[in-house]
């Protein structure tokens, strides 16, 4: 039996353990429902894409599970499928997800399962092949969605086309036919090593059973740890940038409009985080609903949303409205951002969101998912064990006047990156 | 506030065990609170008991204590989906669902926000064929709040005319969105095609010239008709003392007057004599296949083996319109996986079957990877759809089926939200009991009733196939 060397005892109160090779075990037991979620979370993702080969991250979720050493793809698949269990494999720019849930009488025999497909994928050529035509047809889906074209088409100009942050997550039709075998294991070896990964493991399992099983299933797996990717940070906008990406098929233009803001560990990411939702996220999205949904009647959805990372992510404002309202849903955007960086938030704004944050917790702590999603959170930017007892405190401390610094630094219009795909050929302020 | 598309899965919510309780616990019992309310019914289902109450004026009141967390869940569904809707009047259900969120006499315009959100909570609604619902879920403390914000949904909505215009508008934003959507597009086509005269034909967003030329009056009007209490069920689930509960309900309800409802359509769809066909022609970049066989309502014998045959073809996924969409479906070893994607032939395949209160149809949707022809992709599904239609399953994919259901059952039950959902879904296009009885439904069924329904619901007489066939851009 491998000793827990770590539990909060507040609040979720989740253990935390590291095996010998570096593999990080967190684990809360729930009595909801006899099921389990294992979420894998692994240091591979898109910024670990090779300069050239943008996609190689997103090919691997795709083929990961297709084959192993000693299991054929087919195997995999039937020895999940026959227990109702359906790998979820996912990336963003700084991880690569695999997520499942199971009864808990299969907890170890699907944990087995998880362990050879992230320790010894085999990347079988056929495999790799036919899903080669999945992740083309991918690409070219992205191609005819407004909404994807914007979202690239702004990351692009807020990062640069070389930076990993702004090149696609998917890549090109031109990489993903460069991407084989041995480009994959090569992936695979670079960077999936054990101290990269995090297991979160939530469900009716007790926690000592959790890190047993684990240990039984990866302690074998060595890998000598690799250094962190060093990513750059993005240089500051000195200007707008607008860009209009006509798709004259389609019914709705989207507007994606933002700006690089801080990473996820700066002192003042909880006032930004405030800042956001009050913005375009609070009750029907924010201020940005009010005026433009609720007011003007001119989009089905707007919001904002900020992805604080290791590097500073983007502050993206999203929304769809018809070709005959583009200018006018940007002068509006411009004109709830220009008020906010001038005159901060109101301390009734702010008690309202502070309100509504905090007493939203035990809602995002109700499901296993839920809980692992924010175990991982709190994990990848090493946020504690008692991150859930301490975020109320940490959002009650911000003031209005460091919400107000927030948008004072991070929305200004006259520095903002603006881009519309759809039915439009119009200019852009 | 949105319109669900009718491309969700099939699978349902519960577990074996569960059904097993069920059936111990099952009791009926009369428990009157006052002279506004009537009979009661108990039984166990999930983790607790559920307790059915009607008041005098109709309203059916579904109550489950779960005290997993300090939450507490209010769903209020009304009787009225796009099914119901005549000529001129399509999306009406839909846009008056908007309208609803957009003050009342005792919660002004300006009111709205705020009232859950002080609770962490979070509030919604949908509208889809059958139904219309709207939902709050937050801290237990706000429970009174959900229940007054429901009972002034039903009783007292103002419809200004500025915000009837705001909502047009709004509305018709949604549906170019999903205009762009070319798998929306090609979906909306075959079921207009599939069906002739059923009211499950046109979408549940409506046509957009109806959206154009609707007007405050006829919102109000489909308003007043529907939102009475004996054409509702209120469902509360979570952290609660259901008597006490039931006592703010009779409270913020009891005197809610009834009303008269009126004949609804009664239009049959008149049975399919053959194969029918569409193509959405129009630029993009993929090309889509969908294939429609008319389904059974969720309450008919045949609604259980065709989703354990759907769990064959695709992979078991949920009933739960709340929650199947965001967990995959088991399906590398599915039939039609293996025979369209494993092949290359299709970058995914999906199946739906949802139980509705009439026959729907069932849809198996496949994406052409590049350079696939659809009549080839179409000549290998259709393929695999003869084959189990004639041949039917074996012995050890029913067994697979059944487990892939029992467990998404367990799964779909993890939350209040959730459970709540699944109550007042089947209240409104069945029996909530129907809810609870899936787990022993899918025990029961045999290999002979899975190959039968294959048998007699996916020949080619009852089929529709449509095609989103990508121009050059």
């Amino acid at each position: 039996m491998t000793v827990i060397n770590g539990t909060a005892t507040r609040g979720l109160a989740p253990s935390r353990h590291v095996l010998a090779n570096g593999l990080t075990v967190l684990s809360k037991q729930t009595t909801v429902t006899p099921a389990v979620t294992i979420n894998a979370s692994i240091r591979a993702g898109a910024v670990a894409d090779p300069p050239a080969l943008a996609g190689v991250a997103h090919f691997a979720s795709k083929t990961i599970d297709r084959g192993t050493m000693t299991r054929s793809a087919d195997q995999i698949a039937e020895a999940l499928d026959s227990r109702g269990v359906s790998l979820a494999a996912a990336v963003t720019r700084q991880s690569l997800s695999l997520t499942c849930t199971c009864l808990v009488e299969d907890f170890e025999a699907v944990l087995t399962e998880l362990a050879d497909i992230i320790e010894c994928p085999a990347f079988p050529a056929t495999e790799v092949d036919s899903r080669r035509s999945e992740v083309i047809t991918l690409i070219r889906q992205d191609e005819d969605s407004p909404a994807a074209v914007a979202v690239d088409g702004v990351m692009e100009v807020l990062y640069g086309a070389a930076h990993p942050y702004g090149r696609k997550l998917r890549g090109t039709i031109a990489t993903a036919e460069r991407i084989d075998t041995a480009v994959l294991s090569a992936f695979h070896h670079a960077h999936v090593t054990p101290a990269g990964v995090s297991l979160a493991i939530v469900g009716d399992i007790a926690p000592q059973r959790a890190v047993d099983a684990v240990s039984s299933a990866f302690l074998a797996w060595s890998a000598s740890p690799r250094p962190a990717i060093e990513i750059p940070f993005p240089a500051p906008a000195s200007h707008r940038r607008t860009r209009v990406i006509s798709m004259m098929n389609k019914a709705q233009a989207d507007i994606a409009y933002g700006f690089t803001a801080i990473t996820r560990n700066d002192a003042a990411y909880y006032a930004y985080w405030l800042m956001n939702h009050i913005m375009g996220q609070y009750s029907m999205g924010g201020r940005l609903g009010d005026s433009i949904r609720e007011r003007q009647g001119m989009a089905y959805y707007v919001y904002s949303s900020l992805d604080a990372n290791l590097v500073p992510g983007p502050l993206m404002v999203r929304a769809g409205v018809s070709a005959a309202n583009v200018a006018r849903a940007v002068a509006s955007i411009d004109a709830e951002l220009t008020s906010l960086a001038a005159d901060g938030p109101t301390e009734h704004e702010l008690s309202e969101s502070k309100q509504y944050l905090i007493g939203s917790l035990p809602r995002t702590l109700e499901t296993n998912a839920g809980i692992a999603a924010f175990l991982q959170t709190a994990e990848f930017f090493g946020l504690g064990l008692d991150y859930d007892v301490r975020v109320p405190g940490l959002l009650q401390a911000v003031t209005r006047d460091e919400v107000h610094e927030a948008a004072r630094r991070s929305v200004d219009p006259a520095k903002a990156a603006v881009v519309v795909a759809g039915p439009y050929d119009g200019p852009l302020s | 506030m949105s319109v669900w598309s009718g491309r969700l899965g099939a699978g349902f919510s519960g577990s074996h065990a569960a059904k097993q309780r069920a059936e111990r616990n099952l009791l009926i019992v009369a428990r009157p609170y006052n002279s506004l309310m009537a009979a009661v019914e108990e039984q166990a289902g999930g983790t607790s008991t559920v307790r059915e109450h009607m008041l005098d004026n109709g309203l059916r009141v579904l109550i489950q204590e779960v005290h997993t967390a300090p939450l507490a869940t209010v769903w209020a569904w009304y009787r009225i989906g796009s099914k119901d809707e005549g000529p001129g009047l399509t999306g009406v259900s839909h846009w008056v669902e908007h309208m609803n969120f957009r003050g009342s006499t005792n919660i002004p315009r300006e009111k709205v926000k705020g009232i859950i959100e002080q609770y962490g909570g979070y509030w919604n609604g949908y509208t889809w064929i059958d139904q219309t619902t709207y939902t709050e879920t937050a801290t237990r403390n706000a429970l009174d709040h959900m229940l007054f914000i429901e009972s002034e949904r039903m009783g007292s909505c103002l419809y200004d005319p500025d915000d009837c215009e705001a909502e047009r508008t709004i509305i018709i934003s949604e549906l170019q969105g999903g205009e762009n959507d070319p798998d929306t597009l090609l979906d909306q086509e075959l079921t207009a095609t599939a069906f002739r005269a059923h009211g499950y034909r046109h979408p549940t967003i409506g046509w957009l010239s109806d959206l154009q030329t609707m007007t405050r009056e006829d919102l109000y009007g489909h308003y007043r008709r529907f939102y009475v209490p004996n054409n509702a069920t209120l469902v509360i689930v979570g952290d609660i003392d259901a008597d006490a509960a039931m006592r703010d309900v009779v409270k913020r309800f009891g005197r809610i007057p009834s009303g008269e409802v009126g004949r609804r359509t009664q239009t049959k769809e008149p049975e399919q004599l053959g194969q029918r066909r569409v193509t959405v022609s129009k630029s993009g970049t993929t090309a889509y296949l969908k294939i429609a066989h008319h389904a059974p309502a969720g309450d008919e014998a045949e609604f259980v083996p065709l989703l354990v045959l759907d769990a064959v073809l695709t992979g078991a996924k949920g009933v739960n319109l709340w929650a199947s969409f965001r967990t995959p479906p088991p399906q590398r070893s599915a039939r039609l996986y293996q025979k369209l994607v494993n092949t290359g032939l299709a970058s995914g395949v999906s199946g739906s079957i949802v139980p509705t209160q009439e026959p729907f149809v069932y849809t198996i949707s496949a994406t052409a990877t590049e350079g696939t022809a659809l009549d080839r992709l179409e000549e290998a599904a259709i393929g695999e759809i003869d084959r189990v239609a004639r041949d039917g399953i074996t012995p050890q994919e029913l067994t697979k089926a059944k487990t892939q259901l029992r467990a998404r059952l367990v799964f779909e039950n993890d939350s209040i939200t959730n459970i709540a959902h699944q109550l007042g879904y089947f209240a409104t296009i069945a029996r909530w009991q129907d809810f609870h009885a899936l787990a022993g439904r899918i025990d029961a069924a045999t290999i002979d009733q899975v190959s039968q329904v294959a048998s007699r619901r996916l020949g080619s007489m009852s089929r529709t196939i449509g095609w989103f066939s990508p121009a050059e851009l």
